[in-house]
């Protein structure tokens, strides 16, 4: 131990572009295992929103039940968060956004969550568009109930029990791209840099942003015989591309050598680089995105990165035409009728 | 037209007045179209300014299985079911001649002729129609006169029971609105069917309608049109359901009117959401997340409906969520008669979902409290921040019912305790669940509130006052004994009962939503045939007010009428009454699907007060039903 007393540093905390600590965007301290994949994907959720700049009195987040569902209290402090039902995260969620639709909404899932018991509820919430990012963390099995498998589990994993997984698993992603969810991703929580250009790539989308990112459950899935472990999912991780971000307010030039390079612009202007992608693949064709991530389940690779994104079609808020306000803050003047509406319907009753 | 006075005098001799007093039944297979014709029977005769109620008892079924809609006439005003027919419109060949074989003797019987319905029974009054031969001329295109058909009864009563054939044209006009084609190849059929009875069919009969006054500025609706208006006036901005019956038409209707009167006039955009969701999960979840990001948010279902919503009413409880749900309640499961009336939910809804929970009920009894009390329920749920449920029923909702109009609700939104960005500047404190006013009921924020105090992270009871997650026992125990506070403030603010009473009288009647036109009947026949005077005490809501319980208190024996097999209303009353009141109490019930008939409770009241009581000799309880 020194013995002499070092002059205190000052230092400067570094605030974003709305004027913002990084502290509004942290939250409280996660009750998930050391090492969670989860805890991960929280940081990047906080470095994401911080670096885009995010209001985060203006965004609410939404979860279901099980570990994932737990993490929305571990960021953004500072914004309305709901922890749901199990499996009904996209009902609640959906409402809100229904109710003003001025929010940014985020909504954290799990497997489990998404994939049994909350299947019905995300299918709809896919086909809708409603304008929102959905995170499904993504661990094969039901952390909080003791690792039983989940929907996710790949054929022939093996429990730490030894008992292995006999019926195929749900690609969330190919059935959200098949029910028309407009941004779709994969990710892998131990990926730094990929999943904070999704979740970013993920704010700028407008309309559903379903990011399915695997998330390694360190004390009942990470063990050798499981397909959902850091070293395999390390072992067996495919880029679709290399994934960068541009966001609207930052004015870079992206050098790329012609045909190497899909360049996306997004709905706000920023705008979304996939690198080294295949020739023929079209970001924004359906059946591209299915048949490779088809191909590459039958290789026995996990392919993560953007497959998806359509900036065209009408998000719910759009199909169900409503007014610019949020509906929440509609003065009575605007949804109680006049006097003569009533009228008029007493009038064609008598 | 000529009639047989010897004949028709033993024929009615049991009867009462046929002037503007009698029951039609119109027996038809579902799909053949007879709405419009029973419903321009409906409004002609109410048209008249004589007193209707229709009432279409039908089965889970599109096409083919028997259906029937039933109209009671009556000058008093009387508009509860009767189960006796006096006129009998047998359509459908299938059920006819069990139609008829039922029939107490005097009974009018109008049949399709082919049908030779007019063998066997000598004691009825039949009048056969050539119904497919008088439809052929007056609607040429061949698939229309299906629907055309039934038109011609409409004609041939109106020229037996002299119902004004200029009625039964406004009828059908403010049927069709602007399709007067249709209204004019609807009236042809009418005519014909009028023109041939004239011609052909001697009255025998003593049935007839008389012009009156009594229905003047009123109008006809159904309980869900009804609610679905009230939730308009009321401001309702997020409405999300899935179909069932009977809440299906709460839906439509409101889909109708907020089209109508909810898209704004400058931008032609929506000052509403109406989502059609995947399931009763999702409708009161998207419901829930509405209300909580400060919607007026509300749902309409069924039992199998309110089954499935039970885990998110619970949270919604707990997490302290205004919501309204419109319980149109029928009989269950959903393959039992899910087109049959029942107050099958009071129990159910009560103390829905899991852990301690207990919610209030608002019980219409009328198409113009629908109307009321969807604008009740959500200055209620507003101001409760707690899930309220609408108990109508299928007789109400789907049935048509006289009324006078309704009125234009101008009293301000209760939009309940809620902290504005300004709000929390000014305290300068907020903790989500902490009782301020000592009525239980605590502040809440909406998201998007712009300072550092609103947010918070919503769950269930795992939360102390600052919503901050705690498992401690005494922030359980301290958030519990609140809810029951916020409970018990309620009670003094749900609608009143409505009491009828004079104090010489100690013996009262208990009833709530439908059962309360056949309770008022029952009640006259009472005191006017049997000298048995009643008090009335119609319940509006629960929990019950101490009016409630004090009009127990007061009378010797009160009985409680439910639509129901379990007494369900009766034994919420036994979880808060003593023994020495709870012995007071005597239930009366009805349950066989079908809308209540005063029959059943001044029956089970006679013969329950002819076993005589006394104080030496306590009731033996037993149940008491038609």
């Amino acid at each position: 131990m020194s013995t002499e007393v070092a002059a205190p540093v000052i230092k400067q905390a570094k605030l974003n572009r709305i004027g913002l600590e990084i502290a509004p965007y942290r939250g409280g301290k996660t009750t998930l295992c050391a090492g969670c994949g989860h805890n991960a994907i929280t940081e990047r959720i906080i470095d994401a929103f911080f670096e885009m700049g995010i209001d985060p009195y203006n965004v609410a987040k939404f979860s279901g039940i099980g570990c994932s569902s737990k993490s929305p209290a571990y960021f953004l402090e500072a914004t309305h968060g709901f922890n749901a039902v199990h499996g009904r995260m996209p009902a609640v969620a959906t409402g809100a956004m229904l109710a003003n639709h001025k929010l940014l909404g985020i909504g954290v899932s799990g497997d489990g969550d998404t994939v049994s018991i909350g299947m019905g509820q995300f299918v709809h919430m896919m086909r809708r568009n409603v304008p929102m990012i959905y995170i499904i963390e993504d661990n094969g099995c039901y952390g909080l109930t003791k690792g039983q498998f989940s929907a996710t589990a790949d054929l022939g994993s093996k429990l730490k029990t030894g008992v292995v997984n006999e019926l195929p698993p749900v690609d969330t992603c190919a059935m959200a791209i098949e029910l028309g969810a407009t941004f779709v991703a994969r990710s892998f929580s131990g990926d730094k840099k990929q999943l904070l250009a999704i979740l970013k790539a993920a704010l700028a989308h407008r309309g559903t942003a379903m990011i399915d990112v695997i998330s390694p459950c360190v004390t009942f899935n990470d063990h050798d015989g499981s397909t959902k472990s850091y070293s395999y999912v390390k072992d067996h991780e495919e880029l679709l591309s290399d994934v960068s971000f541009v966001p609207f307010f930052e004015d870079i030039a992206v050098d790329y050598e012609p045909g190497t390079t899909k360049e996306v612009t997004m709905h706000d202007g920023s705008r979304v680089f996939l690198h080294k992608l295949p020739a023929d693949y079209d970001p924004s064709n359906q059946l591209h995105a299915i048949r490779i991530l088809g191909e590459s389940h039958k290789r026995g690779e996990l392919l993560t990165g953007i497959f998806y994104i359509n900036s065209v079609s009408k998000d719910f808020i759009q199909l169900l035409n409503l007014v610019d306000e949020p509906l929440s803050a509609l003065p009575t003047e605007r949804v109680r009728p006049k006097p003569h509406a009533l009228d008029e319907l007493m009038e064609e009753l008598k | 037209m000529s009639t047989s006075s010897s004949r028709n005098g033993d024929m009615t001799a049991n009867r009462h007045a046929a002037v503007n007093d009698f029951n039609i039944h119109v027996a038809t297979a579902n799909g053949s179209g007879s709405q419009t014709s029973n419903m321009v029977l409906l409004r002609a005769i109410f048209q008249m300014g004589i007193p209707v109620c229709g009432k279409n008892l039908f089965p889970s079924n599109i096409q083919g299985l028997p259906t029937w809609f039933t109209i009671r006439v009556n000058k008093d005003g009387y508009i509860a079911r009767r189960e006796k027919t006096d006129i009998l419109v047998a359509m459908n060949p299938d059920t006819a001649p069990d139609d008829v074989k039922k029939q107490e003797p005097g009974t009018m019987v109008v049949y399709d002729e082919p049908l030779k319905l007019n063998q066997g029974r000598e004691d009825l009054i039949f009048y056969p129609v050539p119904f497919d031969q008088l439809v052929k001329p007056v609607c040429p295109e061949a698939k229309l006169r299906k629907l055309v058909r039934n038109m011609i009864y409409d004609g041939i009563l109106a020229s037996l029971l002299d119902i004004e054939m200029v009625e039964i044209e406004n009828a059908l006009k403010k049927q069709f609105k602007k399709k007067t084609k249709a209204v004019q190849l609807n009236f042809d059929a009418a005519k014909a069917g009028y023109e041939y009875a004239r011609e052909n069919l001697a009255k025998q009969d003593f049935f007839r309608v008389e012009r009156m006054n009594k229905t003047a500025g009123k109008i006809i609706i159904d309980g869900n049109s009804a609610a679905a208006m009230g939730s308009l006036f009321a401001g309702v901005t997020v409405f999300t359901w899935y179909p069932i019956t009977p809440s299906s038409s709460l839906g439509e209707a409101l889909i109708e009117y907020t089209k109508r009167y909810r898209i704004d006039p400058e931008t032609k955009k929506a000052t509403f959401a109406i989502v059609q969701a995947e399931d009763e999960l999702a409708a009161i979840g998207m419901a829930i997340g509405g209300s909580w990001a400060g919607a007026r948010a509300m749902t309409a279902t069924s039992g199998p409906g309110i089954s499935l919503m039970a885990e998110f009413i619970g949270l919604a409880y707990y997490a302290e969520i205004p919501i309204v749900v419109f319980d149109i309640q029928r009989v269950g499961p959903s393959t039992g008669l899910p087109t049959r009336t029942m107050q099958g939910d009071i129990l159910f809804a009560a103390t829905l979902s899991h852990g301690d929970t207990k919610h209030p009920m608002l019980l219409p009894c009328s198409v113009e409290e629908c109307f009321i009390m969807a604008g009740e329920a959500f200055d209620l749920t507003e101001e409760f921040q707690t899930p309220v449920f609408v108990m109508s029923d299928l007789d109400l909702g789907m049935n048509y019912w006289m009324s006078d109009p309704f009125k234009y609700p101008d009293k301000p939104y209760n939009r309940g305790k809620v902290l504005s960005a300004a709000d929390l500047e000014r305290v300068g404190k907020f903790a989500r669940y902490k009782d301020v006013d000592g009525d239980g009921i605590p502040y809440r924020t909406l998201p998007g509130t712009r300072h550092p105090l609103a947010p918070y992270f919503t769950r269930g009871s795992g939360h102390n006052e600052r919503a901050a997650y705690s498992e401690k026992p005494e922030d359980y125990k301290n958030n519990m004994d609140r809810l029951a506070r916020k409970f018990e403030t309620m009670r003094a603010r749900v609608p009143a009962p409505a009491i009828e009473e004079n104090s010489q009288i100690k013996i009262g009647i208990i009833g709530y939503g439908t059962s309360h036109w056949a309770i008022e009947e029952s009640r006259d026949v009472l005191r006017e045939q049997h000298g048995l005077p009643t008090n009335y005490l119609r319940l509006r809501a629960y929990p019950f007010s101490n009016e409630v319980i004090d009009f127990i208190r007061r009378h010797d024996r009160v009985y409680v009428v439910d639509q129901n097999r379990d007494a369900q209303m009766l034994s919420l009353f036994r979880l808060e009454l003593s023994a020495e009141e709870i012995a007071k109490l005597h239930s009366v019930r009805h349950y066989d699907g079908l809308p209540i008939v005063p029959n059943t409770i001044f029956r089970a009241i006679l013969s329950r007060e002819k076993e005589g009581f006394s104080a030496s000799k306590p009731p033996v309880e037993k149940v008491v039903f038609a």
